[in-house]
């Protein structure tokens, strides 16, 4: 399992948000993403996961009036993503994001896999269908697809659309990957395709993942951070916060005594 | 009320119950289908009433003749060129305008005050009436900038009375697309340009579409605004050709042409006290109506045509 010996990706220091409406969201959260690793978020509805999640790819810019207070450093050049220097533009093409519902764009299969490469103005056929298809088969699609690449993807079934936007979102080579609760919104089988899938891409890249689903967390993720109104309570390697939790809100909400 | 201890053992009051409340269901379904027809029915009965008087009159050589002081020569020509020729400057105008407009202030714009008093005086301009927009445009196109009454004038007047129109059907168009579709493509790193050319407008022109062709069905019918600038009523020539057959192939001057259009061409008709001009007024009135249903039902169709392949 982990060592401390890992390289850091990226981590968090001294984070706090705020809504627009003034509602402070985070408070104070540092915490780190090891490289190569899978980090889990858990903790009730509502306790900021989401929140703290999409501070990573600055998504808080596109609404007016919500403000980043401390800094989320990447690794190993030092960057301070939320710095109001660093474009958000250049921040999400490291950082890319699956969301809780599937929500590919209403065009081809291809396009959409095809879409992150268009915006950095690439338009190389070659090298597209090249990165098209290493994409759909790191999000292990392919071959489902591979015969129907300009269908329209709407006619794909929920699993195989989050498959999508996964390679959506693996086609422009990220360094991290942002995952919001990617199998609320599926079937046992199709949630265990996610899961062995982002096992698989963990060789590739660093991932967070919000899951509510504690037996998601304790299965894929090499360490898990429970949040409780805005505040990181706890965070260690998944195996001691699922069988030796330090803190007895960790224990009560795992076991399900609370949350 | 008493309290009831389950459905099972009071049956029959429950079923009356039920039956009371259906009763209700009925009673509305059966108003609201004869408010239905009342609008309906009045509409196909003057519908009907235009056709059976202008039936005589409905062959081409009522297209290709100028009006003419026997009723029974008179033809629609000179009106149906200029209502076309109006349209055209009509939509050349409001269509960038309205959408660029509705694309601003949806994606670009600040919300502030500012943009809030600009949004309600949108809506609120939508609603005014027609004639003021033809004092307006008597004002300021006629007089201060001297286009004349042309037709430039007429289609400047119309594009701004449909602009409201484009430019809310616009912002509906656009609204209708989903957030999470948005930050998909903001999460791939497009810009907020990207974001606009590649999603929302590609998502929402059906609905824009819809929007300028109802309301470009609405300026075919306009009256009162073309009459206010001083369209000519009895006109025996048509505008310049826009196209000709030497380079540059295209031709201004129609634009500051005297014109007439077809409402206002049956208002004519209409006026006269003899009675054979009332069938050629029925006759045009009839036609505006038919164009007015093919428009709308195009927009109808594209709707549905451009909606089939988007689900969310
Ligand atoms: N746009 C917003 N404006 C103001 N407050 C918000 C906004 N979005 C979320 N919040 C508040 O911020 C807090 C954290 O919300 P967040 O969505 O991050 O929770 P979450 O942990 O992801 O919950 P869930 O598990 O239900 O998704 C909540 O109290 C929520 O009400
Ligand atoms: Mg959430």
């Amino acid at each position: 399992m982990a060592t401390v010996t890992t390289a850091i990706k990226a981590e968090a220091r001294d984070l706090n948000f705020f809504y627009s409406n003034g509602a402070r969201a985070l408070k104070g959260i540092s915490m780190p993403l090891y490289e190569n690793k899978i980090t889990a978020l858990i903790g009730p509805s509502g306790c900021g996961k989401s929140t703290f999640l999409r501070c990573f790819n600055r998504m808080h810019d596109l609404y007016p009036g919500n403000k980043y207070q401390g800094q989320i450093v990447m690794h190993p050049d030092n960057t301070n993503v939320l710095d109001a220097g660093v474009d958000p533009i250049e921040v999400r093409m490291r950082i890319s994001m699956v969301f809780q519902k599937p929500n590919p764009f209403p065009k081809s299969i291809y396009e959409n896999v095809a879409y992150g490469l268009r915006v950095r103005g690439e338009n190389n056929k070659r090298i597209m269908d090249d990165k098209v298809e290493e994409a759909l088969k790191g999000a292990a699609l392919w071959s489902e697809v591979k015969d129907r690449l300009h269908d329209l993807a709407f006619n794909l079934s929920g699993g195989q659309q989050q498959r999508l936007c996964i390679a959506r979102a693996l086609a422009t080579d990220p360094e991290i990957m942002l995952f919001d609760e990617p199998t609320s919104a599926l079937d046992p089988i199709a949630t265990a395709n996610i899961e062995e899938l982002m096992v698989e891409l963990r060789s590739k890249l660093t991932i967070l993942v919000v899951t509510h689903n504690m037996q998601q967390a304790a299965r894929v993720s090499d360490y898990t951070a429970y949040m409780y109104l805005g505040e990181l309570i706890e965070y260690d390697d998944t195996d001691k916060i699922f069988t030796n939790p330090g803190r007895k809100e960790t224990e009560d909400y795992i076991t399900g005594k609370f949350g | 009320m008493e309290h009831k201890a389950s459905v099972l053992e009071n049956l029959a009051d429950v079923r009356a119950m039920i039956k009371r409340h259906k009763r209700n269901d009925t009673l509305f379904a059966a108003i609201g289908l004869l408010c239905l027809m009342f609008g309906l029915v009045t509409l196909m009965l003057l519908f009907w009433q235009l056709i059976a008087d202008g039936y005589p009159k409905f062959n081409i050589d009522f297209l290709t003749e100028f009006p003419s002081r026997r009723a029974g020569r008179a033809g629609l020509l000179s009106a149906w060129v200029g209502s076309l020729l109006v349209m055209v400057v009509t939509f050349l105008t409001a269509v960038p305008v309205g959408v660029a407009a509705g694309l601003y202030l949806e994606e670009y714009a600040p919300k502030n005050w500012f943009t809030d008093l600009i949004e309600i005086n949108v809506s609120n301009l939508a609603g005014v009436p027609s004639i003021i927009y033809g004092l307006l445009a008597l004002g300021l196109f006629v007089y201060m900038l001297d286009f004349g009454q042309s037709i430039l004038t007429a289609g400047l007047t119309l594009g701004l009375l449909i602009l409201p129109i484009v430019i809310v059907s616009t912002r509906e168009a656009i609204r209708s697309i989903p957030v999470s579709i948005r930050e998909a493509a903001y999460g791939v790193g497009a810009t907020k340009w990207q974001v606009v050319y590649d999603h929302v407008f590609k998502y929402s022109y059906g609905g824009i579409l819809t929007g300028i062709i109802i309301g470009m069905a609405r300026a075919l019918g306009e009256t009162a605004p073309i009459i206010t600038i001083g369209a000519l009523t009895f006109i025996a020539f048509l505008p310049p050709s826009p196209i000709t057959t030497e380079p540059p192939f295209l031709n201004f001057e129609w634009l500051s042409s005297g014109f007439t259009v077809m409402p206002i061409q049956m208002f004519n008709w209409l006026s006269r006290p003899d009675h054979a001009f009332h069938v050629n007024a029925a006759a045009t009135g009839a036609l505006i109506i038919i164009v007015t249903l093919l428009m709308n039902g195009t927009a109808i169709w594209l709707r549905y045509k451009i909606r089939k392949n988007i689900k969310w």
